[in-house]
């Protein structure tokens, strides 16, 4: 049998445990150009890239979920399980198994270690982060390694480049006899490979000093009871002021981008169809939603920067404790975190959690963390409506409603979380149990890829859905055309919609206007803004209200009930089409992703109601 | 003596765990991780104060957090 067969490209595939440093390794041995897929049926990242042999060959490399055995517990790791022993339909089993380890964590790494071996693929070794386990004390023998397990020991240090070449080399060697018969092993028993690892472990470590590790001394800080929450809390301030300061200029700037485009297809078109098709429905529509690209990329540099350095578990131990009060685990603070950029990232985040229960309640309640869609409706009517007065050193009552709209939604989330755990996602207490992995300086050219694959997947999702719902709205809005002396909203598809919804939504204090911009806005609730402008634009009587920025009209037009019954209504409202999208592929179906625009719109409802009716009777 | 009332930095032995009072998957992930007869351990770490929940227990080189839950079924003696 011809080993080039033209027809089937050799896979190579990294396993190993969590924390092994697998990430790193593969983008190392990869680089940036890696294909992100999911595997079919499952919500499990499928990671692959090219790596090219010395011989100038390539083999496709795959980036396998970390595993602590193949007795899976989790989704992740059951893809894991399937891929190595050839199970997993449409995947081909891996001609040669990279076996990713823990340098300074051997006895641990081991016991996976030998579960892998015993499947008798061809595999290599990669002894990684040796420079940690040196910062350590410890002084490894690779070879005494591979007598110990029978198959070739590389010792690498991926962020560093050291050992690749080798490594490489070694994987070409065992591609070449990867048509040899599998020479299964005998299995062995947990205890038995325990116990194996212990003494493997121990023939390997030449040396060992008793120096302590690094990671005790920053821990009695980090996660010190009284100093860890502040140092939290403290990081967490900085990145919101991060994500607000830093993004505006680069915001404005594509702003000015998509401006500018406009302007030239504008000039460059006639008037017609094709004119506003492309000015009013796809550059205004998509352009609207790029613009918060800066944003979701300055939070997941922090977000990413956590999870390299190995500070994000830390968080999440500092905060398992409030989070299990309403029925959830520490786990569940990365995902509802990352949800303050955007919903979307922060559910496909809850694949990290494994209780399903868990997981169910932390996708229903990441919505109501306030998303930078919301920021642009936000910013808009506190601009129209709250004073600038200050009322206090430095405390200026427009930011004081901004952050009560921020709390209003973590307390929303919270009770909302408290209220599932007890009804529809009730169950067995859930456990908080995840390994805390050494600290590490993270590596720019890491944090750059990922940085890239979530900006990437952001500007797809662009691109995809919020492009289809964008021109559908556009059609509602444009069709049919008004007569002579109409508004084009009033003729309008979606005007008549909107006149459909008014009885409903007139007594909670919202005006037609209002009612009209809720439509557009299904897509992304930012929409709502862009929908008032054009609104008052259309409907304005002479050249100089046209002019006039839809921040004046407000102010004129809206009673302070009304602005503040809208504000509330966006606290709430699960007006995203992409996350009830994400909602629906998470949970594989339309049960729960129904739920969770049923619940979220009846709170929205009830809060602005409430709203309105309290501060009409307080005479505001 | 079990792992939640043990002394803080001070190695034990694993001598039983409740494997019962462990909820779903949550033995299984604990094992795992190196939770059980025999490993020795120690409790590096503990949360907020008030409830003292979670704890960072030391396992090897090994750091892994669990809850006082899981740590209450966790039968501790002197290393």
């Amino acid at each position: 049998m011809s080993r080039h067969d033209p027809v089937k490209t050799r896979t190579a595939a990294l396993v190993g445990n969590p924390n092994a440093g697998k990430s790193a390794l593969f983008n190392a041995l990869t680089g940036a150009r890696q294909k992100i897929a999911n595997y079919p049926g499952v919500t499990v990242e499928r990671k692959a890239g090219r790596l090219t042999l010395p011989s100038g060959d390539s083999v496709e490399l795959i980036d396998l979920p970390g595993s602590y055995s193949f007795d899976a517990a989790s989704p992740d790791e059951e893809v894991t399980r399937k891929v190595v022993h050839g199970e997993f339909a449409g995947e081909s089993i891996p001609d040669v198994i990279v076996l990713v380890v823990d340098a300074a964590n051997l006895e641990q790494h081991l016991v996976f270690a030998q579960e892998v071996l015993e499947l008798g693929r061809p595999t290599v070794i990669a002894l990684n982060m040796i420079d940690l386990a040196e910062r350590d004390g410890l002084t490894l023998d690779p070879a005494a390694l591979s007598e110990a397990l029978g198959v070739p020991v590389v010792p690498t240090v991926a962020v560093r480049r050291r050992g690749l070449a080798e490594l490489a080399e070694a994987i070409a060697d065992a591609e070449a006899h990867a048509d040899e018969d599998a020479h299964k092993r005998w299995h062995i028993t947990l205890p038995e490979r325990r116990l194996a690892a212990k003494h493997i472990a121990r023939a390997a470590i030449l040396s060992k000093s008793a120096r302590h590790t690094v990671e005790n001394g920053i821990d009695r800080v980090l996660l010190n009871p009284w100093v860890g929450p502040v140092i939290l809390f403290g990081l967490l301030f900085v990145i919101f002021q991060a994500v607000f300061a830093w993004a505006t200029p680069f915001a404005d700037a594509l702003e000015d981008g998509v401006g500018a485009i406009s302007g030239v297809v504008s000039a460059s078109l006639p008037s017609g169809f094709v004119h506003d098709f492309l000015v009013e429905g796809v550059l205004a529509g998509v352009g609207s939603v790029v613009v918060f690209l800066p944003q979701i990329v300055i939070l997941f540099f922090f977000i990413l920067l956590m999870e390299a350095s190995g500070y994000m578990a830390r968080a999440a131990f500092l905060m398992d404790r409030l989070m299990a009060g309403v029925g959830l685990s520490g786990k569940s603070f990365i995902p509802l975190l990352s949800s303050f950029a955007c919903a979307i990232p922060g559910i496909m985040a809850t694949r990290s959690i494994p209780d399903p229960k868990d997981r169910l309640t932390t996708i229903l309640v990441a919505p109501l963390m306030t998303c930078s869609a919301r920021l642009p409706v936000y910013a808009v009517i506190i601009a129209a409506v709250i004073p600038q007065t200050t009322i206090g050193p430095g405390v200026g009552l427009q930011g004081l409603v901004l952050f009560a709209l921020y709390i209003a939604g973590i307390v929303g989330a919270m009770v909302v979380a408290l209220v599932l755990r007890h009804t529809v996602t009730s169950g067995a207490a859930s456990g908080f149990i995840m390994e805390m992995p050494r600290y590490q300086l993270p590596r720019l050219k890491d944090l750059a890829i990922g940085l890239w694959q979530r900006a990437w997947v952001f500007l797809r999702r662009a691109g995809t859905i919020i492009f289809v719902v964008t021109i559908a709205l556009w059609l509602m809005l444009s069709f049919p055309k008004a007569e002579p002396g109409e508004s084009q909203m009033d003729a309008s598809v979606a005007g008549m919609i909107a006149d459909g919804l008014h009885p409903v939504l007139e007594p909670i204090g919202f005006n037609r206007e209002m009612s009209l911009a809720l439509v557009p806005a299904m897509a992304a609730r930012e929409v709502a803004v862009s929908a008032l402008a054009t609104t008052y634009a259309v409907d304005a009587e002479d050249e100089d209200l046209a002019a006039e920025g839809v921040t004046d009209r407000i102010a004129e037009l809206w009673s302070l009930p009304t602005a503040l019954a809208f504000l509330a209504w966006f606290v709430f409202a699960p007006q995203c089409i992409s996350t009830i999208a994400v909602a629906r592929r998470e949970t594989n179906g339309w049960k729960w992703p129904a739920f969770m625009v049923a619940y979220l719109f009846a709170l929205a409802y009830v809060f602005a109601g409430l709203t309105f009716w309290i501060a009409t009777a307080l005479g505001l | 003596m079990t792992l939640d009332g043990f002394e803080h930095d001070k190695a034990a032995r694993i001598v039983a765990v409740d494997w019962a009072m462990l909820a779903g998957d949550e033995g299984k992930r604990l094992k795992a991780l190196g939770v059980d007869e025999g490993t020795e351990v120690a409790v590096v770490h503990r949360g907020i104060f008030g409830t003292r929940d979670p704890l960072a227990v030391r396992i090897g080189r090994m750091t892994i957090a669990l809850r006082r839950s899981h740590a209450l079924a966790i039968e501790v003696e002197p290393a």
